[in-house]
């Protein structure tokens, strides 16, 4: 085999794995998505972030604005502190709400906001004050069914 | 090419008193050889008497127990792989089966030095290669691979490689080992046409009595590690020592024997018999 | 009986037993104390393989591009198996959706670096073993020392080069065929929303801690199996069943190698994630 030929193949052999890789990072990845380095960390605390994980989505009104980097329990009040980066084109006002919740029923669990109506906005470090815990399906699950057992109880005694 | 020489010494190789031992098995004690500047001489003993070691010793890939190898002055064991690598290219060597590299077709094989220790152009290389293959009578044949060859033909072309560079030193292993009559003739006349015409000198190591006394200056004799005998060809023809009688007339008893070492066998089947 | 003057035939096992045991042992840290200087010669002896790249190239089409046809398909049919089981399973909790997820992430981080070094092993690695050990026991490589080349530079590190460099682009290529295979099956043939097929896999593939852990993986893989396929050949014993037991002992190392340095890979990448 000459010399020519055998560059030719090895040229386009290099060519398809340089190729998936970047189908690997454009396409299936995030890359395309996540720039890194354009970003400001906000954080927030929540009672109880259920099944949230580092790398989990942070959505406003449903489009990804940033990722959960860093999950840590404040050890004196007791509550998880949730470190996200958030994309540096989008700012949230002072009064975001910060929910933590759960694409379809089993699905993953992102941290939500939900954007209030003040002009002064958050900054690089902030905390989101106003935030909800995550829906503990158990939790749910026996709140409704002590409530209906007293009603059921109210219902008898009358 | 043989700046480097130094010209006072008419030897090219000198073996002084060497020893070399596998593991603890002795293979040579005690050998002295020399190689005169444009001869050739004959490395001759049976199969696995050391003669191989011998080549090995003078191309470094092996060093001595004791004694000392001289090529043009210098002492083998001693040289770093620096020295060494420069002194090999001074030396060709051909190989027992040719040793031709199977991936590179005939031309590149004879080219493979010329484009590892030089900057010559392309055009130059090929007017070289052509050169030595034409002195080996194949030409037409360079655009061939190792494996469309015949057996002659591949140690023609191993040869045409080992003189690339025309080298001070040409070293046989075994050169006619496996050869038709008349590959082996040609294979012979192009070993003495070589080194007269290249100004080198050679040594060949072989079995091959009848065919290597045609054409080299000088023999030694070596059996189980030692040199026995020694002397130009017609001294050896004419040698009424046993083992060189035996070896140049080929009988199959003699100072060598023909059984390998066993306890007499008449005493072995009694044994035998006694146990069953 | 002769058994009185002998020592009982129980302590003379033994000892039998344990000498060789011991010798098994010795050799086998000699073995790998050899193979670390030749895995050191080579990267010092990489020069000529960089410099004159043609020689690398060359070994690179061995290697990489005859291993192109058994890669791209059997990644193929691994996505496909992978996209008809994972549906089967995700949809008994009604999260299809996830199946590009599964499928992605199970290719991306395991599958694809593990399986192609498996297949590279035995296609590619068990050639360059068969190739240098016949080399040495042709006297190709003798005959290369005393042109003053050193068989290191000019035959051993081009291969492994060459192996280095093919893996994590023959894994890559593995993926994406795997996740092709798998959109296949379960986008055209089964039925998934296309839409969230891909977007979840968006969503849930991080590049930095998925994919490049994934090429990270095949660089180490395509180390450890160049350099058990180089090793071997080298120091194969150089006659036929030498070259042919060397051959079977690169696949088998280098397989069990390269699966338990994924083991170590991924406790250190994906620990807690």
């Amino acid at each position: 085999m000459n010399r020519a030929t055998l560059d030719l193949w090895v040229g386009i052999f290099v060519t398809i794995g340089l190729g998936s890789l970047l189908f690997l990072a454009l396409k299936v990845g995030n890359l395309a998505s996540n720039n890194v380095g354009e970003t400001y960390r906000l954080e927030a605390k929540f009672d109880n972030i259920g099944g949230l994980k580092v790398r989990g989505a942070v959505k406003s009104a449903g489009v990804v604005v940033g990722r959960v980097t860093q999950i840590q329990l404040d050890p004196e009040a007791f509550v998880a502190v949730v470190s996200m980066h958030i994309d540096h084109r989008y700012k949230f006002p002072r009064d975001t709400f910060a929910t933590i919740n759960t694409s379809g029923l089993l699905g993953e669990q992102y941290v939500g906001f939900e954007v209030g109506g003040e002009t002064q906005m958050l900054k690089d470090g902030d905390l989101v004050k106003k935030t909800q815990s995550a829906v503990v399906l158990e939790k749910l699950i026996s709140q409704f069914m002590f409530n209906k057992a007293s009603e059921d109880n109210g219902g008898s005694k009358k | 090419m043989a700046s480097a020489t130094t010209p006072s010494d008419d030897c090219l190789v000198r073996i002084n008193k060497v020893s070399f031992a596998y593991d603890r098995r002795p293979v040579l004690t005690d050998i002295n050889m020399e190689i005169p500047r444009g001869k050739i001489v004959a490395i001759m003993g049976s199969s696995g008497c050391g003669k191989t070691t011998t080549l090995r010793l003078i191309g470094g890939q092996l060093k001595p127990t004791s004694g000392e190898v001289r090529v043009n002055g210098q002492v083998v064991h001693t040289l770093d792989s620096g020295g060494l690598y420069e002194m090999r290219r001074h030396m060709g060597m051909l190989f027992q089966f040719g040793a031709l590299f199977t991936d590179l077709s005939v031309f590149d094989n004879v080219a493979f030095q010329m484009r590892e220790h030089t900057d010559l152009p392309e055009d130059l290389i090929n007017d070289l290669v052509m050169m030595k293959l034409h002195a080996v009578g194949l030409r037409g044949a360079h655009h061939l691979m190792p494996s469309e060859l015949s057996g002659g033909m591949a140690r023609r072309v191993a040869l045409a490689r080992a003189i690339a560079l025309d080298p001070m030193l040409i070293m046989y292993d075994e050169p006619f080992a496996g050869l038709d009559p008349i590959s082996l003739s040609i294979i012979g006349e192009l070993i003495r046409s070589l080194n007269d015409a290249l100004g080198a000198s050679s040594i060949i190591v072989t079995h091959d009595v009848q065919e290597s006394l045609k054409i080299v200056d000088y023999v030694y004799f070596v059996s189980a590690g030692k040199i026995v005998a020694q002397g130009t060809a017609e001294e050896i023809k004419a040698s009424g020592t046993p083992y060189v009688h035996q070896f140049v007339w080929g009988e199959a008893d003699g100072p060598v024997p023909f059984h390998y070492p066993a306890p007499v066998y008449g005493e072995q089947i009694m044994e035998q018999a006694g146990h069953a | 009986m002769p058994n009185s003057s002998k020592p009982s035939p129980f302590t003379d096992k033994l000892v039998q037993f344990l000498t060789r045991l011991g010798h098994n042992f010795t050799s086998r840290i000699w073995r790998l104390g050899f193979a670390s200087r030749f895995f050191l010669a080579i990267l010092l002896l990489s020069g000529t393989a960089l410099r004159r790249f043609h020689l690398t190239i060359r070994e690179i089409y061995f290697t990489g591009v005859l291993s192109l046809i058994i890669i791209l398909v059997s990644g193929l049919f691994v996505g496909m198996v992978l996209g008809l089981q994972g549906y089967d399973t995700l949809q008994r909790y009604g999260s299809s959706e996830a199946l590009g997820v599964l499928v992605s992430l199970s290719l991306v981080r395991e599958l694809g670096p593990v399986v192609s070094a498996l297949l590279f092993a035995s296609r590619a690695g068990s050639a360059i073993t068969a190739e240098i050990g016949l080399m040495k026991a042709t006297e190709q490589l003798s005959a290369m020392e005393m042109m003053a080349v050193n068989p290191i530079a000019r035959v051993v590190a081009p291969r492994f080069w060459a192996g280095v460099v093919s893996m994590p682009m023959l894994a890559a290529l593995f993926s994406a065929m795997g996740i092709f295979g798998g959109y296949l099956v379960g986008v055209q043939l089964i039925g998934v929303d296309e839409g969230s097929f891909w977007s979840q896999m968006q969503a849930s593939v991080d590049f930095r801690e998925d994919i490049v852990n994934g090429i990270i993986k095949s660089c180490v893989f395509g180390i450890i199996i160049s350099w058990i396929a180089v090793f071997e050949g080298y120091d194969a014993e150089p006659t036929a069943e030498g070259v042919s037991g060397a051959t079977t002992r690169t696949v088998v190392t280098s397989s069990l190698a390269v699966l338990a340095a994924d083991f170590v890979l991924t406790a250190f990448m994906f620990r807690g994630a």
